[in-house]
């Protein structure tokens, strides 16, 4: 039956349940909390781990592990996913609630939000229920400061009956503490005086009945007061959980069924249906939450969230709630292109600059010539493309839109964006997977966990591709400021990128739109199921930290995968350029073979090339787009930017080349990480196959059709 | 039907009523509670997505956006006390 039960139950997140103690003073902490509370800035403050931080409900998808030495002990946390509650109505909540009850944890740590108490302690109340060594982390006490919140503490910590520690971990403040708390309380023996709820008569009557028969079966490993109430309510999921983790199926148990109808029997005489009863235990925690809050929370300053309130108001207003939101997307590729512009210049001026002397050096040492212009002119060169071209925006793209995640504004734009979405029948979080999708589409991909329904899921990964990853932006910047910024002069030219910029990504989400809807209709039939959706307080982001992270990750990120990938891909330009048959090289060659159906789609053989060279990372491309010109022609010496543009239009590039190319970059195949990713969430070939293709056959027939019309028209 | 007494999607922005009965079942209707919509929660309407819908929601110390799906499955008292 367990086999049975394990092998019918796939669950993706099962890999965290595996956590290994080397030694009796390893101890093992089920770091649970709401949604974005900071849950993981504390992780990262107690680990110095750095975990990926922002500011909307969902964020953790991936369960990470981290560790900490502390005296004799070494913790390990594994952070669970953000949940509401335990009563696991959604995949997320039945993780977290396992791990909890059946995880082999020595404590629970819960993360809650210091200005919004009240509803975090639903959560906080249902774990205390559940199992005994418990600490509460009330997060984010700047805040509530802020907002004039104030909050006694030792009350708190007396009414639940365990450990309350204040913290503020962006600052670090109060680590100290909670480390000494888990300490405590995972070597201390004596059971907590722990909180207990009181229900009304008749269900404690029932719990009364079983709790005796629950205790014999599965002695002290799950509280047992708590499971007869979920044994009474008939919650499945965890009778499925007890036969899978413990091996006691309750239905075979007689003792509990003969209990359990006796149970049964009482509550319909007291004419208490299953439904009354699961109401009455949802609401006498929230009860129970309120009469906590009331308390121990004080508001000096009932107009805390007017501030907030307002800025909803204009952000989300019908008039300019999206034109707004076009507006700060458009600041910030603004901010991407004109900063980049400069700092690109100097960094191909200094790496073509210093090209002559390499070689020289090379020469010196009697490198053979093949050697050093397959060093030089191959390797190098890739990389110095992929440094000066690429580098500048994506360091400059990332933090700003990491800071727009920080001050909690993805969630509006998820509130905006939901009616368009529920028409194409598909999940309101997919706005918020759409957005991850602009750092990096394998993100956006695993970020599709938010979603429930596995068909909205399918169609959020399948069209996450729709919207252009940190590793094509540059690609649509350098052709737009190649190609377009000519129309205008001064100032003026970076608006102009800007602005066409913005057009190909809204292209790329009203496309994500179209497939979402076309998905629904055809392969994923089905209607957009029910969500509700947080908006977070704004937060003040942590402006430094996010510089600091997102550079140093980001450069060293890219410029690791530009060494990875973007060398061999030199590697394989350089000699195919030089290694000829019958006097025509390889490369032009291989270029010749994809001429006449690259041409067809308004590309030409070598870009398509660079497309499917640049399968491992799509920051590659354009690079390599380049490097197979120049590899071809008179082998240019480049000092400048500007000369990219003739290098281009001699080999044929028109403004239609520059649209075709930009299309195709925004609906092409995922790179090889995100496919991989793909394949691992979907857990399925046949999904991988069509997230390949929906994107590439889209693509290709835009850019078949546009090209062609462009072409019938005699526009060109 | 009273004139205070109508579905959460009906109410006005700006305006506070209290939660009379969820009329939703199951699934969603365990999630609605858990977000604290239980009888005699007090809510209140506080803006409209660009489009009409969803609309966020004030309740317990959160704002909650809703679809009108869902928020019509629930009805509510006009008025805060």
């Amino acid at each position: 039956m367990g086999l049975n039960l394990q092998s019918t139950d796939p669950s993706l997140l099962n890999d965290m349940f595996k956590v290994d103690r080397d030694s009796p003073n390893d101890k093992i902490i089920a770091f649970a909390g709401n949604p974005n509370v900071g849950k993981s800035t504390v992780f990262n403050s107690l680990t110095g781990l750095n975990q990926h931080t922002g500011n909307w409900a969902g964020k953790t998808v991936t369960n990470a592990q981290g560790k900490y030495k502390y005296k004799e002990n070494t913790f390990i946390l594994v952070d669970l996913p953000g949940t509401y509650s335990l009563s696991s109505s959604t995949a997320e909540e039945e993780v977290a609630r396992d791990f909890i009850c059946f995880g082999d944890a020595d404590a629970t740590l819960i993360i809650t939000d210091a200005t919004c108490l009240e509803r975090n302690l639903n959560l906080v109340l249902q774990t205390i229920q559940t199992t005994d060594k418990v600490v509460v982390c009330v997060n984010l006490i700047d805040e509530a400061a802020r907002k004039k919140i104030k909050i006694d503490f030792d009350v708190l910590s007396s009414l639940l009956g365990v450990p309350v520690i204040a913290t503020n971990a962006r600052d670090n403040k109060g680590t100290g503490e909670l480390k000494i708390a888990l300490h405590d309380i995972v070597n201390e023996n004596q059971a907590t005086n722990k909180i207990k709820i009181i229900y009304e008569e008749a269900v404690e009557e029932v719990i009364n009945m079983i709790e005796s028969v629950i205790k014999d079966l599965v002695s002290d490993k799950v509280d047992s007061r708590w499971l007869s109430l979920k044994i009474i309510e008939e919650d499945e999921s965890i009778i499925k959980s007890l036969t899978k983790y413990l091996g006691c199926n309750i239905y075979e148990n007689k003792s509990v069924v003969s209990k359990l109808n006796i149970a049964k029997k009482y509550l319909k005489e007291k004419n208490i249906s299953n439904n009354d009863l699961r109401d009455s235990l949802i609401s006498s925690v929230l009860h129970k939450s309120e009469e906590i809050s009331k308390e121990v929370v004080s508001y000096e300053n009932n107009t805390y969230n007017n501030f907030d309130r307002n800025v909803d108001k204009i952000i989300t207003s019908r008039l300019i709630g999206i034109p707004v939101m076009i507006l700060l997307l458009g600041i910030v590729l603004w901010l991407t292109i004109a900063g980049a512009n400069y700092p690109s210049e100097v960094l191909a001026k200094f790496l073509f600059g210093i090209e002559g002397f390499l070689g020289d050096l090379l020469n010196s040492i009697n490198t053979p010539l093949w050697l050093s212009g397959l060093l030089i002119m191959g390797v190098y060169r890739t990389l110095a493309w992929v440094v000066a071209v690429m580098l500048p925006p994506m360091a400059i793209f990332f933090p700003l839109f990491t800071l727009l995640e920080d001050l909690g504004y993805l969630p509006r734009v998820a509130f905006n964006l939901d009616n368009f979405f529920k028409k194409a029948c598909a999940h309101g979080k997919q706005a918020l997977t759409m957005c991850m999708g602009f750092g990096c589409n394998a993100v956006g991909v695993v970020g599709c966990r938010i979603i429930d329904s596995p068909r909205e899921r399918l169609i959020a990964i399948i069209t996450n591709n729709f919207v252009p990853c940190n590793g094509r932006f540059p690609t649509l910047i350098a052709i737009i400021t190649i190609f377009f910024a000519g129309i205008a002069k001064g100032p003026l030219q970076s608006l102009i990128c800007t602005l066409i910029l913005t057009v190909v990504i809204v292209i790329g989400v009203v496309m994500t739109l179209t497939i979402s809807k076309l998905l629904s209709r055809t392969i994923l039939k089905g209607l957009p199921s029910s969500f509700t959706l947080e908006l977070p307080p704004y937060r003040k982001p942590q402006i430094g930290r996010i510089i600091v992270r997102s550079i140093l990750d980001r450069t060293i990120f890219v410029l690791g995968r530009a060494m990875a990938v973007a060398a061999p891909a030199g590697l394989i330009i350089w000699t195919m350029a030089n290694v000829q048959i019958n006097d025509i090289s390889l490369l032009a060659y291989s270029a010749g073979f994809f001429d006449p159906f690259a041409k067809l789609i308004g590309l030409d053989g070598y870009i398509l090339m660079a497309f499917i060279l640049g399968f491992p990372a799509n920051e590659i491309v354009f690079p390599i787009i380049i490097m197979s010109y120049m590899a071809t022609g008179n082998l240019f010496q480049l000092n400048d930017l500007s000369q990219l543009r003739e290098i281009l239009v001699s080999n044929g590039w028109t403004w239609l080349t520059a649209i075709c190319v930009m299309l195709f970059s925004l609906m092409h195949f995922p790179c090889a990480t995100t496919c991989w990713t793909i394949r691992k969430e979907t857990q399925s070939l046949k999904w991988t196959v069509i997230s390949f293709l929906v994107p590439t056959v889209i693509g290709m027939t835009i850019c078949f059709v546009f090209a062609n019309a462009v072409r019938l028209m005699g526009l060109i | 039907m009273n004139d205070d007494i109508m579905y959460l999607n009906q109410l006005q922005i700006g305006q506070n009523a209290r939660i009379k009965q969820l009329t939703c079942e199951g699934n969603i209707r365990r999630r609605m509670m858990e977000l604290g919509l239980i009888p005699n929660t007090s809510v209140e309407a506080l803006q409209k997505s660009p489009s009409g819908d969803p609309t966020a929601y004030y309740i317990r110390g959160a704002v909650i956006a809703l679809r009108s799906e869902e928020a019509s499955k629930i009805i509510v008292k006009i008025g805060c006390c």
